[in-house]
């Protein structure tokens, strides 16, 4: 009696699918079979060479071949196809290796079922056991595959690539092999001088701007809803959809025009200084002037979201505490003080460390307005306004120093990191479940 | 005293509503200035006046002839539409998911996805583009297609906390008359959650729509470009000198996604103040 259990469980081990045919899940058994089958046929293809690429990174370098009379360039290994190619590989073989596994378990479990004497599910039965049990692991399937293959995989490639010395121009695939190097990457970004100052320099104007950026956009946007929400205040909604315009218009158009509006030349902004008899800086190559504009800029376009927002929340605050406040001879100030102010810092605290993270990593605020420019003969591969993560495009997409620009994505992932999880530890939608 | 309070109160205003016209003339001169520009006859971004004497319509006539401008809107607004729908129904099971169902290694994978999230997008782009060359997939738009919504589960914290808040006893009725997760899914979910629905389609249209960094890496030839790659690359070009017709390309990218956020702006405030909400 008790035989269908362990027969089925090592039959599921032998071969997938052969314990749900055992089981008489005809029809399951078949497609496990035949994925079966498929798996073991590439696996054999591809496992042993995937592992060989990314442990070696390749072995023969591009070289000349007496072929007949002449020497002819031969292709050698290239180690990145390899990486990614192996990675792919693995990647594939932990889906499957994760599908076996539940094979052998499904195999168990229907034995199991089956000794205390039920029949085992056909296969409607089991669609539909699946349709309305495993629901949750259905549905987010495909989703979770995708970010797999499309965010997992690419960021595990990443940041090997930190540990390697891929980089122009002496460790550039197809010419040459690349090579693992442990941390000397690392080692090399703090140490080398020209790196180091690079690095912190760009650091320190990173947290700088990602501060005034989000200091700015939340009191400009705060103070134009508390404009626009005053109680006497006439048109109240045609103010606010004047002021939703620079939210409603695309970013890199924005910006775009933006970098001509403030050409020092050309651009309106100084004529109109001119007028009024000043003459204007040149905004986008003075490295201090160069920062302003970043900053006022993103002003124009970060404030209204603040704007709706706080507007949001506004009405949500009880009108009987300000009319208590009244009663209690409170003047305007210290109405805002003691209620505004902090209600609406209590319902947008979250949010504001959510804008700080996405002002850290403000790529087309920067790029898109002065490509980190004015240059800075001090810096690596940096201008005067770039932020991290411009540098890491450019050392990327120009410099090809990508395992440098790994290793500032690893340093932008941990600052990130370190302080989102504490902050989303703290969110209700992670911490108070079950509440319904 | 009644009327110094009064005009103190008049004086209030009056400052209030100078200050918000400040505000507004700071706000829109900057779309004024293009727009106007791109009405101006000549080539030149200086000009003396902000209103042209003579408005014409050459610069964007000229778009169309000079650039496959036409084929830049549809191949734009086919991907952006295939991954607003795409991101928007995967982000939605998602969310649907970790709100609604306990299952094993649920919190896990919860922590996994926000934790991924944090690694700036840029920092996966190169092995992207070879995994899609190995999949002989660029100049193709399928490819942005794939990439743009390929990461939308990762987005599942908002969706998430706006599920949190649909009762249970509204799909307990709906299962008690033998409705399953799908029913209870499209019957119930979707339709409560209009407003997020818009906020995640409007967001996600708007990504795919405005991208130029990573279209530009995968489309290679000029028939196959967005819009957005196109504008890019006319301010790199020749447009140092055409500043008015980058100004009129520049309108017309924009005017698509501006009337979209404006006609659906009460939709995206309420997603927005429910991200800050429920976080």
């Amino acid at each position: 009696m008790s035989q269908h259990r362990i027969t089925a469980t090592v039959l599921s081990v032998i071969a997938m699918g052969l314990g749900q045919i055992y089981n008489r899940q005809y029809i399951k058994g078949i497609l496990l079979l035949l994925l079966y089958g498929t798996g073991v046929y590439f696996g054999i293809d591809n496992l042993g060479h995937a592992f060989w690429g990314l442990f070696t990174l390749g072995e023969t370098p591009q070289h000349l071949e007496l072929v007949g009379k002449v020497y002819k360039m031969v292709p050698g290994d290239h180690s990145i196809f390899l990486m990614v190619q192996g990675l792919i590989v693995l990647f594939v073989f932990i889906v499957f290796v994760l599908i076996y596994m539940a094979n052998i378990k499904d195999a168990y479990e229907v034995g199991k079922s089956r000794e205390q004497g039920k029949h085992p599910h056909r296969f409607l039965e089991t669609i539909l056991y699946i349709n309305q049990v495993k629901f949750p692991h259905l549905i987010i399937l495909v989703p979770l595959t995708f970010v797999l293959f499309f965010t997992v995989m690419p960021l595990v490639f990443s940041i090997m690539i930190a540990f390697t010395d891929y980089s122009s121009p002496k460790h550039l695939p197809p010419a040459n092999l690349i090579n693992w190097i442990g941390f000397d990457a690392f080692k090399d970004l703090f140490t080398l001088s020209s790196w180091a100052r690079t690095f912190f320099g760009v650091l320190r104007w990173n947290i700088i701007w990602a501060v005034l950026a989000t200091v700015t956009t939340f009191f400009g946007g705060f103070a134009v809803a508390l404009l626009v929400q005053h109680t006497g205040t006439r048109f109240k909604s045609m103010w606010r959809t004047i002021y939703i315009l620079p939210f409603a218009i695309p970013s890199f158009v924005s910006y775009l025009v933006m970098g001509n509006m403030f050409n020092s030349q050309f651009g309106p902004i100084n004529q109109y200084l001119k007028l009024i008899g000043i003459q204007g800086p040149s905004w986008l190559s003075v490295p201090t002037w160069a920062k302003v504009t970043i900053v006022l800029v993103n002003l124009w376009h970060g404030y209204p979201v603040s704007m709706l927002l706080i507007i949001g929340i506004l009405g949500t605050i009880s009108k009987e505490l300000y009319e208590a406040a009244e009663v209690d001879g409170a003047s305007a100030f210290q109405k805002f003080k003691m209620i505004t102010f902090p209600s609406v810092m209590f319902s947008l605290a979250p949010i504001l460390i959510g804008i700080f993270a996405y002002n850290v990593n403000n790529f087309n605020g920067i790029y898109l307005l002065t490509n980190g420019n004015p240059a800075n003969s001090e810096y690596q591969f940096a201008g005067s306004t770039d932020i991290l993560i411009t540098w890491l495009y450019n050392l990327t997409m120009l410099q090809g120093a990508y395992n440098f620009a790994s290793v500032i994505g690893i340093i932008i992932f941990i600052i990130l990191a370190s302080f989102s999880i504490w902050n989303f530890r703290r969110t209700r939608s992670f911490k108070e479940e079950d509440m319904y | 005293m009644a009327s110094m309070n009064k005009v103190k109160k008049m004086a209030v205003l009056t400052v209030n509503h100078l200050l918000l016209l400040i505000i507004a003339i700071l706000t829109l001169y900057p779309v004024l200035w293009v727009v106007l520009a791109s009405f101006r006859p000549g080539t030149s971004l200086f000009s003396e006046e902000l209103f042209p004497r003579q408005f014409t319509w050459l610069h964007y006539l000229e778009l169309f002839q000079q650039f496959p401008f036409a084929e830049w809107y549809l191949n734009t607004l086919k991907i952006a539409l295939v991954s607003m729908v795409c991101s928007t129904f995967f982000v939605l099971l998602t969310g649907y998911a970790f709100s609604r169902f306990r299952f094993q290694g649920r919190k896990g994978l919860m922590t996994g996805l926000f934790v991924l999230n944090m690694f700036p997008s840029f920092m996966s782009m190169i092995a992207v583009y070879i995994l899609l060359l190995n999949m002989n997939m660029l100049n193709k738009h399928s490819a942005l297609m794939f990439v743009y919504s390929a990461g939308a589960a990762m987005g599942y914290l908002l969706v998430k906390g706006y599920f949190d808040t649909i009762p249970k006893s509204l799909e307990e009725a709906a299962r008690i008359d033998g409705a399953n997760h799908w029913v209870v899914f499209f019957r119930i979910f979707v339709p409560l959650s209009r407003p997020l629905i818009v906020y995640l389609s409007v967001t996600s249209f708007a990504g795919a729509f405005n991208d130029f960094i990573f279209a530009q890496m995968v489309l290679r030839t000029k028939e196959q470009q967005t819009l957005a790659v196109g504008l890019f690359n006319m301010v790199s070009n020749q447009f140092a000198t055409q500043f008015t017709l980058f100004a009129a390309g520049c309108v017309l990218v924009a005017l698509p996604i501006t009337i979209v956020f404006m006609v659906f702006q009460r939709f995206l405030v309420e997603g927005l103040t429910a991200g800050a909400e429920k976080g």
